[in-house]
């Protein structure tokens, strides 16, 4: 028999424990867990009344039982009659049994809240704290009713004991989470702030998380918060180790308050105030030499909170991103992490690192560390810090060390962790194609990814290396070559057959010369592996078949008896037969010239857009599959007719399949089944690039968005955009990548990037409630002139997001000639019954399509003269918002997408930028040249090009950005 | 935030769990279960920190009882994982006064046959996801005047 602590000991509940401890089997427990609810359950029901310490004793058994996984459906009134008892023991029983199994069963809320509001108007401290605890507990809308007045008042009153200033700091947090609406910002909030200058340090740590999340939403109100924070920072960093008493840890004064403290800086950006700066940048610099001093313990406690504090002052660093010096020391400082002996140190640092690596000012250093990283993805025996070394890798890679990065990525891929193989193919797939000077390396690595991770090759990435073997000419011969040689292993993944069969259908010509892989020898050995290959893969080698008749015609009798034979022309399969049947009528019946011009040589990835495409996108909802089908099958009939469009068939068969030219030079969606795709003769491009239904569904038109099956809530009309949606997108301008929207329920994350005139932008939708939304749709749309000069297109997303789930949704964006407005994004769901509907400017401007031009001085002003004309040139002077800071102003610059030319202009404050804007129809050198003036904090813009409205339209974006 | 608070032993049995985000308790079972198979099977030289779904887990063993504490990516995984031990140090202080026990706390049994109170002990600590408080004496307080009062 197990002691029990003494006093109120509750032998019952005792021995019960030990029985179920007892119990030998699962069947055991459950039995003795029902006899305990029978038990219990008689003795709730029974006439006669029951006493506190029977009550509490009940309660606390079925708390156990509710742990051991039980659900529990009694009890509760029982709880809450516990509630006011006056005896502190059975009070607090009574709240912990509501605050773990109560959610918001109304009825008894109401109760509940009888009870709180006499504990809260009791003056009782701890009585007090209890119900406090359990409004921070359960927070239903309706205690926020009942309460969301009185707390901040207790709040702040003078005469509040420290530990009820501190329950009530974070139940008020809660009232706020769930409803905002409820807690009206007031003449507390201001007193509130000042709690940072609390003498005791426990009120000041719940006050804080209560602060953050405030300023979080309403920064402007809460600004005097930055220099409290960095004032009570400095004087914890600066005490000794003894000063704080019990708020020190292992020697390390304050930890947990020093992290949040410095969480709290990093809502806000550097602190304008030279002298608030100036003392921040002191502590910073101090937690840092800290980390160089000997420890004061040799206890780990003692370092973990040295530590933790060291890395969020790192993260505050790396999120001001504007001192060059600490960012150089914070990475030198976690590359001795990435070699110390703890696990832990190792994971944070590399994770950091990764951040770290992003900084214009703290990229080359983070490279130095590249052998120590190569070395972790080498040797850690922990996935989720090689998932980390890998991680980090990637951010660190350029063009300078891309070669290397990606050759030891390939050979980490061929003993990696099976759950990070498919991140891993796609990071490598990336990394070698964007640092790719020389193709041949490039195609060499994509094929050794099919080799050593077939199975986690996705679609987009075997597509993409198609697209660019066809769409440059200078590699199809080696890869036609390379393709063939992988091949010949005895066995190879299906991916690399598809990637085999595409290839030499249009570009074994060019090596058939060598007899050693002469036409009949390319045949056989696609041929080989045809029996082993699923039916989409089957369907693309027999196109691959029938291209090989034309451009080999002396395969032609071999390849013929090989459609016509039964395990072709009769297969079960509908889509092989037709396939089967319909080419071997083609190379019987066509004469060589029809035969050449319909299989001809895939066009590069297409210049134009597709004819069903934009059909498609005048029609809406899911009749457009069923169009595009129809059309599909037409142009099949007619080309069997004889081919009497304009078009060469296979050129509108290849487009018909392509989604568009956007997604295509940036990667392709996957491909559904190709079963339910039109077989239309010719268009080889349907095995491998047709979007099949999925692409009916993508287009966007000018209304919004296709959707297959579109949620009730999608009727109302989007809301008008929001009005701060400008700001929004002004915070774009020069970042890609951060969070666009945040409210109480949704928080939309944005990653773009951008190459020449195109762009992806990956929108996350995350759900920041514990309910699902519901009828969730998004719509990107394109007002007034716009449709004429972007195109962009992306995908339904899932209509439900789970509580605290994220969904993700793809936007691929094409400028076709410059523009001014923002396309906007609307997004609905239904938030417990309540329509949401939102309508904000995506992010997408102008300077996206930038691509920097370095110039010498001379060229510079060279070209600035001739672009004098008055209309060329957009001019403006404005106040600096911010203070005028070198480093700020070049990093804008650098966001803004041109390139900064250093040592042109004659006077180094000025900062001269050159760039190319991108698009489609042409290319618009933009100048632009800023002047700084420190004395009066002023600027002057002027930005000249060949164009009037990029001038201008880049010159009104840029100056809101100073 | 915070989003659990869980002490598990060894045989993967829950015996004192916190949300401080509402989970449904069908659910619960089955993220627990996950949790522990996840932290369970590490290795000592493994590092503490584990991903899992949208959260991060970080936790500790303590003999044959695991914490694990399930943060969202605004919190400080070293702070947290120092969380954990102060927390048991809390326990430690309160028990090894009032338990007579040849063992030292880690043993399960002071959770299981004290739940209230490590629930005390807890919510003085983390309320609505949130470190409130740090302070061993400030933290045991509530609970020593409720000791009191039984005794008196």
């Amino acid at each position: 028999m197990p002691a029990v602590s003494k006093g109120d000991g509750m032998r019952g509940l005792a021995v019960f424990i030990s029985d179920i401890r007892n119990c030998k089997s699962k069947e055991a427990e459950i039995k003795r867990i029902n006899k305990e609810l029978a038990n219990i359950r008689s003795k709730f029901k029974g006439d006669k009344a029951l006493d506190g310490y029977s009550k509490k004793k009940y309660v606390c058994k079925l708390l156990f039982i509710f742990l051991l996984g039980h659900d529990i459906d009694f009890g509760h009134m029982e709880a809450v009659n516990l509630l006011s008892s006056n005896k502190y023991t059975e009070k607090q029983i009574g709240y912990l049994f509501i605050s773990v199994l109560v959610n918001s069963n109304s009825e008894l809320i109401r109760l509940i809240n009888n009870a709180i509001k006499n504990d809260l108007s009791s003056r009782n401290p701890t009585f007090m704290c209890l119900a406090l605890h359990c409004i921070a507990n359960v927070g239903s809308r309706e205690m926020a009713e009942a309460f969301a007045g009185e707390i901040p008042r207790i709040l702040v009153a003078g005469d509040t004991m420290d530990s009820v200033k501190q329950s009530a700091a974070l139940c008020l947090l809660r009232l706020y989470k769930t409803c905002p609406d409820l807690v009206l910002m007031g003449e507390w909030t201001s007193r509130v702030v000042h709690l940072l200058n609390d003498q005791h340090m426990g009120v000041v740590t719940a006050a804080i998380s209560l602060i953050t999340c405030l300023s979080q939403k309403n920064p402007d109100e809460f600004k005097t918060c930055v220099s409290l924070a960095v004032s009570r920072l400095s004087r914890i960093v600066s005490s000794a180790s003894t000063d704080l008493q019990d708020y020190t840890y292992y020697f390390v004064p304050a930890p947990w308050l020093s992290c949040k403290l410095l969480r709290l800086l990093q809502c806000y950006p550097p602190p304008e105030d030279g002298a608030v700066k100036g003392r921040l940048v002191e502590c910073l610099e101090t937690i840092l030499n800290k980390a160089q001093e000997p420890p004061k313990s040799k206890k780990v406690q003692h370092s973990n909170a040295k530590n933790a504090i060291l890395f969020e002052a790192i993260a505050l660093i790396i999120h001001y991103d504007s001192e060059p010096n600490l960012l150089v020391r914070a990475c030198n400082q976690l590359g001795q992490f990435l070699q110390h002996r703890e696990t832990n140190l190792r994971y944070l640092a590399l994770e950091s690192m990764c951040t770290l690596a992003s900084s214009e000012f703290s990229h080359e250093a983070v490279k130095t560390h590249i052998e120590t990283v190569i070395n972790a993805l080498k040797t850690e025996r922990d996935v989720s810090v090689r998932q980390r070394a890998a991680d980090l890798l990637y951010a660190m890679c350029d063009r300078s060390n891309a070669k290397q990065i990606v050759a030891e990525m390939l050979s980490y891929l061929e003993t990696a962790d099976y759950s990070i193989r498919e991140e891993m193919v796609l990071k490598v797939a990336i990394l070698a194609e964007k640092y790719a000077v020389d193709y041949s390396w490039y195609v060499d690595t994509i094929l050794n990814l099919i080799r050593i991770a077939g199975d986690y090759v996705s679609e987009e990435v075997w597509y993409r290396v198609i697209q660019i073997v066809i769409n440059r000419d200078d590699v199809q011969g080696y890869a036609a070559k390379t393709v063939f040689e992988a091949l010949q292993a005895p066995a190879c993944h299906e991916n690399m057959v598809k990637v085999g069969g595409y290839i030499l259908g249009e570009f074994g010509n060019l090596i058939a010369g060598d007899p050693r892989s002469s036409p009949l020898v390319q045949f056989n050995l696609l041929h080989s592996k045809f029996h082993l290959c699923s039916v989409p893969t089957r369907a693309l080698l027999l196109s691959a078949y029938i291209k090989f008749i034309n451009l080999f015609p002396e395969t032609k009798s071999t390849i013929q008896e090989v459609l016509r034979c039964d395990s072709q022309i009769r297969n079960s399969d509908v889509e092989l037969q037709q396939r089967a049947v319909e080419y071997l009528k083609l190379s019987s019946i066509a004469s060589t010239d029809v035969l050449a011009t319909v299989l001809e040589e895939m066009p590069p990835f297409p210049e134009r857009e597709s004819s069903i495409l934009a059909k498609l996108k005048k029609k809406k909802g899911p009749g457009a599959v069923s169009v595009e089908l129809e059309d599909g099958k037409r142009e099949g009939g007619e080309l069997n007719g004889g081919g009497e469009r304009g078009d060469t068939p296979a050129m509108s068969a290849s487009n018909a399949s392509t989604p568009s030219p956007s997604a295509d030079l940036l990667g392709l969606r996957p491909a559904p089944a190709v079963g339910s795709a039109p077989p239309s003769v010719g268009s080889l491009l349907v095995d491998v690039f047709s979007e099949g239904p999925a692409a009916a569904t993508a287009g966007v038109n000018d209304d919004g968005f296709l959707s297959s099956a579109p949620p009730p809530a999608v009727s109302e009309e989007p809301a008008p955009p929001l009005p701060e949606a400008e700001d929004l997108l002004n915070k774009f301008v020069c970042k890609n990548n951060g969070v666009l929207f945040e409210n109480q329920l949704l928080q939309i994350g944005i990653k773009s990037e951008y190459r020449q005139n195109l762009g992806r932008m990956y929108l996350f939708f995350g759900n920041k409630t514990s309910v699902q939304f519901v009828s969730f749709s998004t719509a990107v749309s394109c007002p007034g002139e716009l449709p004429t000069q972007l195109n962009l297109q992306t995908k339904t997303v899932e209509p439900l997001i789970e509580g605290g789930a994220q969904v993700q949704q793809v936007v691929n964006i094409e400028c076709l000639t410059d523009f001014i407005d923002a396309p906007l994004l609307n997004i609905k769901f239904r938030y417990g019954g309540a329509l949401q509907n939102i309508t904000l400017k995506l992010p997408v401007t102008i300077n996206k399509f930038f691509q920097p031009t370095e110039m010498l001085s001379q060229e510079f002003f060279q070209r600035w003269k001739q672009l004098s004309q008055p209309q060329q040139e957009a001019q403006k002077i404005f106040k600096s918002g911010h203070g005028i800071d070198t480093e700020v102003v070049k990093a804008k610059l650098l966001g803004l997408g041109t390139a900064l030319l250093e040592n042109v202009d004659p006077n180094p404050e000025n900062f001269v930028c050159a760039g190319v804007i991108q698009t489609k129809g042409q290319q618009v050198g933009c100048l632009l040249r800023l002047e700084p003036n420190a004395q009066a904090q002023m600027y002057r813009l002027t930005l000249r090009s060949s164009k009037d409205t990029v001038s201008k339209r880049i010159c009104d974006l840029l100056a809101e950005q100073f | 935030m915070i989003k659990f608070f869980l002490m598990v032993n060894k045989q993967g049995q829950t015996r004192l769990s916190k949300y401080y985000e509402n989970v449904d308790i069908s659910k619960r079972a089955a993220l627990e279960a996950d949790v522990v198979k996840g932290c369970l099977s590490r290795r000592k030289d493994e590092c503490s920190f584990v991903e899992y779904k949208d959260y991060k887990l970080v936790y500790r063993q303590y003999a044959a009882l695991y914490i694990v504490v399930g943060i969202t990516d605004t919190e400080n995984e070293l702070s947290i994982y120092e969380l954990v031990h102060n927390f048991i140090e809390v326990l430690d202080k309160y028990f090894s006064r009032v338990v007579i026990y040849p063992s030292p706390i880690q043993s399960e049994l002071d959770i299981m046959f004290n739940l209230d109170k490590v629930h005390i002990i807890l919510d003085e600590m983390i309320l609505n996801g949130h470190v409130v408080e740090t302070n061993k004496n400030r933290i045991l307080a509530p609970l020593l005047v409720l000791d009191k009062m039984v005794e008196s």
